[in-house]
């Protein structure tokens, strides 16, 4: 019997130093926002990464959206529970580059051995997410922009090949396709993302003060006195024209479904939702075209839109080596940034990526033609003082009072200009008390 | 002999109220002591240093417009949707009691909205009444332009205020079927005995016995429309258009989650509670005067 147990001892004792000495991964926290299909495009890319190499383990999770990205960071930041790297939206650059909770990009690149060129990231993707001094804090991850989607065969019932370039050239097609026998000409939506920012950048329009607040927290708004007032006026006209339809989630399909389904001939919609329309706009020609822009205007730079990765202070060295090995993954040119263009709509944030995709021939392919006209709208100008970008505290609440007053202003209860000028006014109030809020507090 | 029962295990007593009082402690007291701080100082998203603004964050919420507003569409959407509840699920109840055949089977009918989470509810309805893509949009083909909820203020409210009563209604209705069948038979055995009809009866024995209960609800329903209508705002009309379904617990969640001005929705929270605390203070003072209990 002794015989028995001691033989079966050693032979479990052999079995387990025989197995091969497996090192446990270092793992770390990614937190995403993306929702639907991106969020399965970005889980998998944390997938192929930990299936890279076998140091390292990204644990990656959604968060069922920017915003709640978001809110869940604070919320966590102060249990003191926060992730490694958290991916967050353009609206939430103000709060993180405040919050004292982040090591900015340049940081961490130098600390931990990264060689990034950070000069070849395309200008207007480089300017939302770098200081006023030109140092970009996160390191931009999904890139998109506003394009322009039409109809061609729309557009074929007025005898037109080409999109219009200019909103008057655009209005005259409206009222021509109108005649022609066209329903609906444009989806609209109360987004503010398109028809004040996108309009404002592309024709070198300020939206606020100080350099749309990248000098300091005292930015006042003054949308209210530039060209985006006629824009919203001719939005209006429109409207009550029968050329533009209103189309909300509230009206049952959004500006999305009525582009995709043929009802309306043309939407301004970002180019991340290129891939989608591929599989839903079946059934009629359609293309993708840089916006118009006002008569007269040379075109500049459109603003970046997407979300870009934030390295969270307070993390273990561990933690950072792990997650400097990823950053340098999903940035990449071939397993970063082509990854993400081939996957989805969005655009490759960097030279070395457009270089990798031009060699391969991927813009080339017919069913990609379009595509590089995002990057050729981001990169239409160096970046003048009021095309880097915007950097307004609470700027969720902002584009909410615009929203609200665009709503009553679209109905007829007000007159455009009114209510664009209580937008301006709620929206200074914000802005102030965001500025009191953080006294003392400088802009980076 | 003891004057008056008396429990005299002190540590049973106070193990079995502890676990009580601690979580009433943890989600109510603590919360609002931390609402209470954050609504006289400046707090800012990811914490750090607090400045201290006495009432600013109060004065900010009194001269803004867009509050008034969201307290004026509260109000609206209170009585409105109490006063459909109650009504309605009065009226089903008096009906079911009367124990015609079938009515186990509206009873559960009329209960089962209850069940249902708000946000799918809300899901719902917004399909319903879709101007374009609901049943209620066969409307629009006769009357062009008469219903969108969308654009129009008065359509919307209408849509959230009967979300928010088909959902409740189940509950009053439970409370009133079971306040009804607690009232003596005899009683309206003898007023059908003297010659009163159905209605006659309900009006007059029946509504008049089950006050203590309809009391009760108006307290609940009236609270619930201020506090727990959020779901079914934020899926169906996000608060617009234009601010015409702004309730105040939804300009609270927008100003605290996605504008992330915690001081302010602080302050806004504080005086939403005060405003039920003083409400319930009202209806306890001079309703329940009016109630006979049996």
């Amino acid at each position: 019997m002794n015989r028995i147990l001691i033989a079966a001892a050693s032979l479990g004792a052999l079995a387990l130093a025989a197995a091969p000495a497996h090192a446990e991964r270092i793992k770390f926290d990614f937190w995403y926002g993306n929702t639907g299909a991106i969020a399965e495009v970005v889980q998998k890319h944390c997938d192929l990464f930990n299936q890279s190499q076998d140091k390292y383990e990204a644990v990656c999770t959604g968060q069922g959206g920017y915003d709640k990205a978001e809110q869940n960071t604070i919320a966590a930041y102060r249990a003191k529970q926060q992730p490694t790297i958290v991916q967050i939206y353009d609206a939430g650059t103000v709060n993180f580059m405040l919050s004292d909770a982040i090591i900015p990009a340049v940081q961490f690149a130098k600390d931990h051995g990264m060689t990034v060129d950070w000069d070849s990231y395309f200008g207007g993707i480089k300017n939302y997410y770098a200081t006023s001094k030109g140092e970009m804090w996160s390191f931009p991850y999904n890139s998109s922009t506003a394009m322009f989607y039409w109809n061609k065969d729309a557009w074929a019932k007025i005898g037109k090949t080409e999109a219009p370039k200019t909103w008057n050239e655009y209005a005259a097609d409206l009222k021509a396709m109108k005649a022609a026998g066209v329903s609906c000409g444009l989806a609209l939506d109360y987004d503010t993302w398109t028809a004040l920012e996108q309009f404002s950048a592309s024709n070198d329009l300020p939206i606020a003060t100080m350099n749309n607040g990248y000098d300091g927290l005292g930015a006042e708004l003054l949308f209210n006195k530039t060209a985006y007032v006629d824009h919203m006026k001719d939005y209006k006209s429109w409207l009550d024209a029968g050329f533009a339809e209103l189309h909300t989630e509230q009206t049952g399909k959004d500006i999305d479904q009525a582009f995709a389904d043929g009802s309306c001939a043309s939407i301004f919609e970002s180019i991340a939702d290129f891939r989608n329309f591929k599989q839903t706009a079946t059934g009629f020609n359609w293309g993708v075209a840089m916006l118009p822009l006002l008569d007269g205007k040379e075109r500049k730079n459109t603003l970046v839109g997407g979300a870009s990765l934030w390295v969270m202070k307070g993390k273990t060295d561990q933690e950072y080596e792990a997650a400097t090995a990823f950053l340098n993954y999903v940035t990449a040119a071939d397993t970063g940034q082509k990854y993400i263009v081939e996957n989805t709509g969005y655009i490759p944030v960097r030279a070395d990526g457009l270089e990798l995709l031009n060699k391969e021939g991927f813009y080339q392919k017919p069913e990609n033609a379009g595509r590089e006209l995002a990057i050729a709208s981001l990169t239409a100008s160096n970046g003048t003082p009021v095309t880097r970008g915007i950097r307004l505290g609470n700027y969720t609440s902002i584009r909410k009072a615009l929203k609200s007053e665009l709503e009553a202003a679209f109905a007829g209860q007000k007159d455009v200009q009114v209510a664009i000028d209580d937008a301006v006014a709620t929206g200074n109030e914000i802005l102030r008390r965001y500025e009191q809020t953080f006294q003392g507090a400088q802009l980076p | 002999m003891l004057r008056h029962a008396a429990f005299t295990n002190i540590w049973l007593a106070t193990a079995l109220v502890v676990p009580q009082l601690l979580l009433v402690f943890i989600f109510f007291y603590w919360p609002t002591g931390e609402a209470l701080y954050w609504a006289f100082t400046l707090e800012q998203p990811f914490g750090g240093s607090n400045q201290w603004v006495g009432w600013l964050n109060f004065s900010t919420v009194f001269k803004d417009p867009k509050y008034w507003n969201s307290v004026q569409v509260s109000i609206i959407f209170a009585v409105a949707t109490t006063a459909i509840i109650i009504s309605v699920s009065l009226f089903l109840a008096l009906l079911v009691d009367r124990r015609l055949p079938g009515h186990q089977i509206y009873s559960f009918a009329y209960f089962i909205p209850y069940a249902m989470a708000a946000p799918a509810a809300g899901l719902a309805f917004r399909f319903i009444f879709s101007p374009n893509a609901g049943f209620v949009a066969a409307i629009n083909d006769w009357f062009p332009n008469i219903w969108n909820p969308a654009t129009d203020g008065l359509d919307a409210m209408i849509l959230v205020v009967l979300c928010q009563a088909w959902k409740s209604i189940g509950y009053s209705f439970v409370f009133f079927l079971a306040a009804l069948q607690s009232i003596p038979r005899p009683l309206t055995e003898a007023g059908a005995m003297d010659g009163a009809g159905a209605l006659r009866r309900m009006w007059d024995i029946q509504v008049p016995l089950v006050m203590p209960t309809l009391f009760f609800l108006l307290i609940i329903n009236l609270t619930d429309s201020f506090v727990d209508s959020f779901g079914i705002i934020d899926i169906t009309t996000h608060g617009g258009p234009a601010r015409a379904t702004e309730l105040m617990v939804y300009k609270i969640y927008f100003d605290g989650f996605k504008a992330q001005d915690y001081s302010l929705a602080a302050a806004e929270s504080i005086v939403l509670m005060l405003l039920v605390i003083v409400l319930t203070f009202i209806q306890f003072r001079f309703v329940e005067r009016r109630v006979h209990y049996a």
